[in-house]
């Protein structure tokens, strides 16, 4: 191991004995959200990375027929690869507690913290780490207050330009950067199509920078930083998921004392929001090198361009290892 | 080293990336590559919602699928299964690039029946059996468009031509139409503005009867007109007509090529009169072009499918299609009829929609100020689907409509998905006024993604 450097392939956690490869794990994915599509992507990767390493993996969605499943035959683990909130809103994790079968990740009470995008805010900003300062608003105040008087209050103490983002979701679904009041409207009713309740946020300019977080046994490990470059400088749901439209720097260009500036934040993010064995943080980094946390996932996309995988790859690890690793411990559980 | 951060790559390690610039990399190492035609093929976050209007708790207005389950499938499996273990030797063999003699000469006995028959010129000697509707669409293009080209087309139109003509990298300039269809004194202006544009129109697109997407038919005096200039001027007409034979309460007008033996190109399909699984349509072409569409074909297909063409004829010669085709047309007049119902009972006041007289579609008009495409996540979250406007114009425009289908869910479920859209429709309606009228949230112009759903969704 070359001095300075962290995990490489070489010390690579073991996961291919025949304890494990006995393992029977279930995929879930798809479910009725905004992004089953993606879900159902993540799904097939972490199946097709599960079976590479000799595991018996089978993809289910989340519907009626689950639950018998589960009954009928009961998986060692379960891998949720499901976006959105069946996946991350807690309430699937609580009823696999039901069901006494374990799963990769946090339980349903961390999940649903950091879901809530406001609620995780608030719980970052109270641990210390910075978080652009926000107001979140269920749709029926506009109404109540007047949607004029209300856009203005946060125009005035917030300034511009802002981010506008359901409180709940991702992939960037009705999300949108508002530059001028007058357009801060539009934005408001995008994202209210998607989440009866807006975040809006103080926009932080900076690099765009997403931190996965693992633990394969020895604690949570901050894999390095993936920095984000959509070519049209908006990361929409077009650039993330059409090859081509992004470039990601893996691990990102930022100087090294910033670089583990950036890991440490992300570490304290996982662990102010009680996660566990994975999760991804996304910050922005401000032109002083100060991180800003903008949310934090608990069940991170898989697919072919999604932010874990690469920066699994840049660290250089085995993608499937590195799942199989976090099932066989869940299913230790 | 840095406790709890996992280390930076080895850079000695080779990149299994051939894409990195320095430690960049667009996960796609042919972006440099791609020809010019696939810019505008990306992902679509409204396309992407569809993927949840397969799950049985949506209602989905949002597909074109037949109603696959009123065939006698009983009847047709059984007819299936002797073709593989009787026929095998030929339906599992290469067949000729044109199609088999049997199929065009039973699809000339199906053109007759609209009026397209000997007299005005339909020989099997003419016709190329294609790979659906589709292929039919692609070798017009192929053999008439180059890139720059203009190609007339209705506005709204079928989704997929549009897709057609933009791989063809050709630019779609749209026609109005109103209730009785493409309002020729409009067509006239818009030939009359590409020539004084001095861009060459190819020619003019058109699904004259129960038109994909708003239903709506071409009257028979505009038949007439819409012929008149486009001879007049030199145009083409590319007639489309895969639901010309769903005509709910009479026989619909005769199509185009029943009326002008030149200048007329008639693609049609068996996608929704008998099975889309079996991909097989066709084209008429005027004689002069028919071997170049053969030749065309070959290079993209070498000859459709054997098996498919052979079900088709056998179904056509030995079961009863006619009747079948009855069969179709009431349980859609049922389906249409309960849409119509729900409609005029259930949505908001100001919203407006065509009124059918066969296919499978309604094509609806939101109040002022609804955008069907921003109303999208809503509607999924209230478990109905449809499809935007915005997805049958070339240029992004449309989204004051949108297209809903009633050949595929029971009566039932029709009633079910509009209660659920115009709920849907009412609270956007009521956001719309706390916030006063807004444009769409980052407005695009021109068509940036594909707004309409796969073929798979029912």
């Amino acid at each position: 191991m070359m001095p300075g450097m962290g995990v490489t392939a070489a010390e690579e956690p073991a996961v291919s004995g025949p304890e494990t490869t006995d393992l029977h794990v279930l995929v879930l994915a798809g479910g009725l959200s905004y992004e089953r599509d993606v879900s159902l992507r993540s799904g097939r990767r972490v199946l097709d990375a599960l079976r590479a390493v000799g595991m018996q993996a089978e993809l289910r969605d989340a519907d009626v027929a689950l639950l018998p499943a589960l009954t009928a035959d009961p998986p060692d683990a379960v891998v949720i690869a499901l976006h959105g909130a069946t996946g991350e809103d807690g309430s699937l994790r609580g009823v696999l507690d039901l069901c006494g079968v374990p799963y990769v990740g946090c339980d349903a009470r961390a999940s649903r913290l950091a879901w809530d995008k406001p609620s995780a805010k608030a719980v970052l900003r109270e641990a210390g780490i910075a978080t652009p300062d926000w107001v979140a608003l269920p749709h029926d105040r506009f109404s109540e207050l007047g949607a004029v008087a209300v856009l203005d209050r946060i125009v005035d103490r917030l300034g511009l330009p802002l981010m506008v983002k359901p409180a709940q979701g991702g992939s960037g679904l009705g999300a949108a950067v508002v530059r001028d009041a007058a357009s801060l409207p539009a934005a408001m009713v995008g994202c209210f199509a998607y989440d009866s309740t807006a975040l809006v946020e103080r926009y932080v300019p900076g690099m765009d920078v997403a931190v996965s977080v693992v633990d394969l046994g020895d604690g949570p490990q901050a894999l390095p930083a993936v920095e984000i470059v959509p070519r049209n400088g908006v990361y929409d749901y077009a650039a993330r998921y059409t090859a081509g439209r992004t470039t990601w720097h893996t691990p990102a260009r930022l100087e090294p004392a910033v670089a583990e500036a950036v890991a440490q934040v992300a570490l304290a993010a996982h662990a102010a929001l009680g996660l566990r064995d994975l999760s991804r943080v996304d910050l922005i980094v401000d032109s002083t090198g100060q991180p800003h946390v903008l949310e934090v996932n608990v069940s991170p996309g898989m697919t072919e361009t999604s932010l874990l995988p690469l920066a699994v790859q840049a660290a250089g690890l085995d993608f499937g290892r590195v799942i199989g690793n976090l099932v066989a411990r869940a299913a230790g559980r | 080293m840095v406790a709890g951060v996992l280390g930076i790559r080895d850079r000695s390690r080779p990149s299994s990336h051939r894409g990195d610039v320095m430690t960049g990399t667009t996960l796609d190492d042919y972006t440099d590559r791609y020809a010019r035609r696939v810019r505008g093929m990306t992902a679509s976050e409204i396309r992407a919602l569809f993927a949840v209007a397969s799950r049985p708790e949506v209602v989905s207005l949002a597909g074109g699928a037949p109603y696959i389950a009123a065939l006698p499938l009983d009847a047709v499996g059984e007819m299936l299964g002797r073709l593989g273990a009787e026929h095998g030797s030929t339906t599992l063999q290469y067949g000729i690039g044109q199609g088999t003699l049997e199929l065009r000469e039973r699809i000339c006995e199906v053109m007759a029946l609209s009026g397209i028959d000997a007299a005005c010129g339909a020989s099997p000697e003419d016709v190329v059996v294609t790979v659906g509707g589709q292929q039919a669409l692609d070798l017009v293009a192929r053999l008439f468009l180059d890139p720059g080209d203009v190609v007339l087309a209705e506005g709204p139109t079928y989704v997929g031509a549009l897709g057609v003509f933009q791989a063809a990298q050709a630019q779609v300039v749209h026609v109005p139409m109103d209730d009785e269809g493409l309002i020729p004194a409009a067509l006239e202006l818009a030939i009359a503005e590409q020539a004084r544009a001095g861009r060459r129109v190819k020619f003019l697109y058109t699904i004259p009867t129960f038109q994909n997407p708003t239903g709506v038919t071409l009257t028979e005096q505009r038949r007439e007109q819409v012929l008149d200039i486009c001879e007049r001027a030199g145009l083409l007409v590319v007639e489309d007509d895969p639901y010309g034979q769903l005509g709910f309460e009479s026989e619909a007008p005769a199509p185009l090529r029943a009326r002008r033996r030149d200048g007329v190109f008639y693609l049609s399909t068996f996608s929704k009169t008998f099975a889309p699984g079996l991909r097989v349509g066709w084209i008429l072409a005027p004689h002069a072009v028919r071997d170049k569409l053969v030749i065309a074909s070959e290079a993209q297909i070498l000859c459709p499918s054997a098996y498919a063409q052979a079900a088709v004829s056998t179904y056509l010669g030995t079961m009863p299609w006619r009747q079948q085709l009855k069969v179709y047309r009431e349980v859609y007049r049922e389906r249409r009829d309960a849409m119509l119902t729900a409609l005029e009972d259930l949505m908001p006041a100001d919203t407006r929609w065509t009124v059918p007289g066969g296919g499978l579609f309604v094509w609806a008009t939101l109040p002022d100020g609804l955008d069907s495409k921003a109303m999208m996540p809503r509607a999924i979250a209230a478990r109905v689907a449809y499809v935007p406007g915005t997805g049958f114009y070339a240029d992004g425009s449309g989204n004051g409509h949108m297209r809903l289908n009633f050949s595929f869910p029971p009566p039932e479920r029709i009633r079910e998905g509009v209660r659920r859209l115009a709920s849907v429709m009412e609270q956007d309606i009521a956001m719309r006024r706390v916030f006063g009228a807004v444009g769409e949230p980052g407005a695009r112009r021109g068509r940036t993604g594909w707004d309409a759903p796969g073929p798979d969704l029912a």
